[in-house]
């Protein structure tokens, strides 16, 4: 029986391009799933946007309800400027949702089950914020530490408490989406290996249907996490860009 | 089989929990980077400009036609007003008309009444007239009858005509009584 974690190596299919830092950069089933992710997502744009016409077709159609579904997801949590982040949104959306979902494939890989890769997201949105908020309000961003309406004694404690969650964001952004992916992944891999094991058992091999039917809810529960996780990060995207167009809350 | 994986379990072992296998950040974080950069480019240059575009239009589209929609049923409106207010006078017009025959009319047949009217009263006097004449004529000529026949019935009582003188005085005497 392979290990649950086998799933998650990274194998390199070719012999180092360079070294950066004294890593070597290779061709990667996680590059070659990305690759695959970013071709996935742009095949599909292309499609939808092919014909343009004035009444929509099926893949237009669906382009659009992906526009229209990012659009207000963040015109409803950054407000209405928040639109400048749109692409930034759309590509973040897009890439987890079908790195997630190429990801439940067999024999695939999952992108986003790494958490390197979970924390790069997250890096880039928090680093946007805070460059976008301080380019934007200047010393002013600093107003998203201090909510207002809080009585002046009380402040130093709330502050603190503030920028404590400010700097967890990344880590809980990250880690929410890699320990989603991982989890699920493993548990799948574990029932799926029941069944296995089971069949393997001699009279045991009864008792194989029982993991199996538990392994197919767990598909479609990981299906739901898929998408759901994609949401949840661009929805979050969306809160914190808030605070870099609006500080102080 | 078997194999296989003790050398699954072998490199799992080597590196430890594949997650955390700090060799292979560098080349994640290169293709991650490429890739990502890449799916950025094209979304904000190409395929989002795309949709929005068509969803713009779109809503312009829709928009200038409810515009011209609205144009039409308020000119539909309008003539619907002129042609009420066309029917409206058109009725004052008909009714003025058929008033003013009426008394026109009217007027025709009371002027003619009036002139037949006339016209048969002064034939009435006209007739009265030749009666009173014919009468008074008639009553000049009961004297003289009464006178002829007076004497002639004196002629046959006496045997001789009285004279004419006489008749006429006696007649005169008992018409005059």
């Amino acid at each position: 029986m392979a290990s649950p974690t086998e799933q998650f190596e990274i194998r390199h299919f070719s012999d180092p391009f360079f070294y950066i830092g004294g890593s070597p950069i290779t061709f990667t089933n996680s590059a070659m799933f990305m690759v695959l992710t970013v071709a996935v997502i742009a095949g599909f744009l292309l499609l939808a946007t092919s014909s343009r016409s004035i009444v929509p077709g099926r893949w237009q159609n669906a382009g659009e309800l992906l526009y229209e579904f990012v659009a207000d997801t963040l015109r409803q949590s950054a407000g209405k400027d928040g639109l400048v982040f749109f692409p930034l949104v759309f590509s973040l959306f897009t890439f987890i949702l079908v790195a997630n979902l190429l990801g439940l494939l067999p024999y695939s890989f999952t992108v986003t089950s790494h958490i390197i890769v979970t924390a790069a997201l997250s890096l880039l949105v928090i680093l946007t914020v805070i460059g976008y908020g301080v380019a934007k309000n200047g010393v002013k961003f600093l107003n998203v530490f201090v909510p207002s309406g809080v009585p002046g004694w009380l402040l130093p404690l709330i502050v603190a408490i503030e920028v404590v969650s400010f700097f967890s964001r990344p880590v809980s952004l990250s880690v929410r989406l890699f320990a989603n992916l991982l989890a699920g992944h493993i548990a799948l891999k574990i029932f799926a290996g029941f069944v296995a094991a089971l069949l393997a058992g001699g009279v045991a091999a009864v008792l194989s249907p029982l993991p199996l039917v538990f392994t197919v809810a767990i598909v479609a529960l990981e299906v739901l996490v898929a998408v759901l996780q994609a949401y949840v990060f661009a929805v979050l995207t969306s809160l914190y860009l808030h605070d870099a167009l609006h500080p102080g809350h | 089989m078997a194999e296989a994986v003790k050398t699954g379990a072998e490199v799992a072992h080597e590196v430890g929990f594949p997650p955390f296998n700090a060799e292979t950040f560098a080349s994640q974080l290169f293709w991650l980077a490429l890739t990502f950069a890449f799916l950025y480019w094209f979304v904000s240059k190409i395929a989002l400009p795309r949709i929005g575009s068509v969803i713009d239009e779109r809503r312009q589209r829709i928009d200038t036609n409810l515009a011209e929609a609205a144009g039409l049923k308020a000119k539909a409106e309008e003539a619907l007003a002129a042609y009420e207010t066309g029917l409206a006078s058109a009725k004052v017009n008909a009714r003025a008309i058929a008033e003013e025959t009426r008394a026109r009319l009217a007027g025709e047949s009371e002027a003619r009444r009036k002139v037949l009217e006339q016209e048969l009263s002064s034939r009435i006097a006209d007739a009265e007239k030749a009666i009173a004449d014919t009468k008074t004529q008639a009553l000049g000529h009961v004297g003289e009858i009464a006178s002829d026949a007076a004497s002639a019935i004196v002629e046959r009582l006496l045997g001789s005509a009285p004279t004419a003188v006489d008749v006429d005085k006696a007649v005169k005497s008992a018409l005059d009584r």
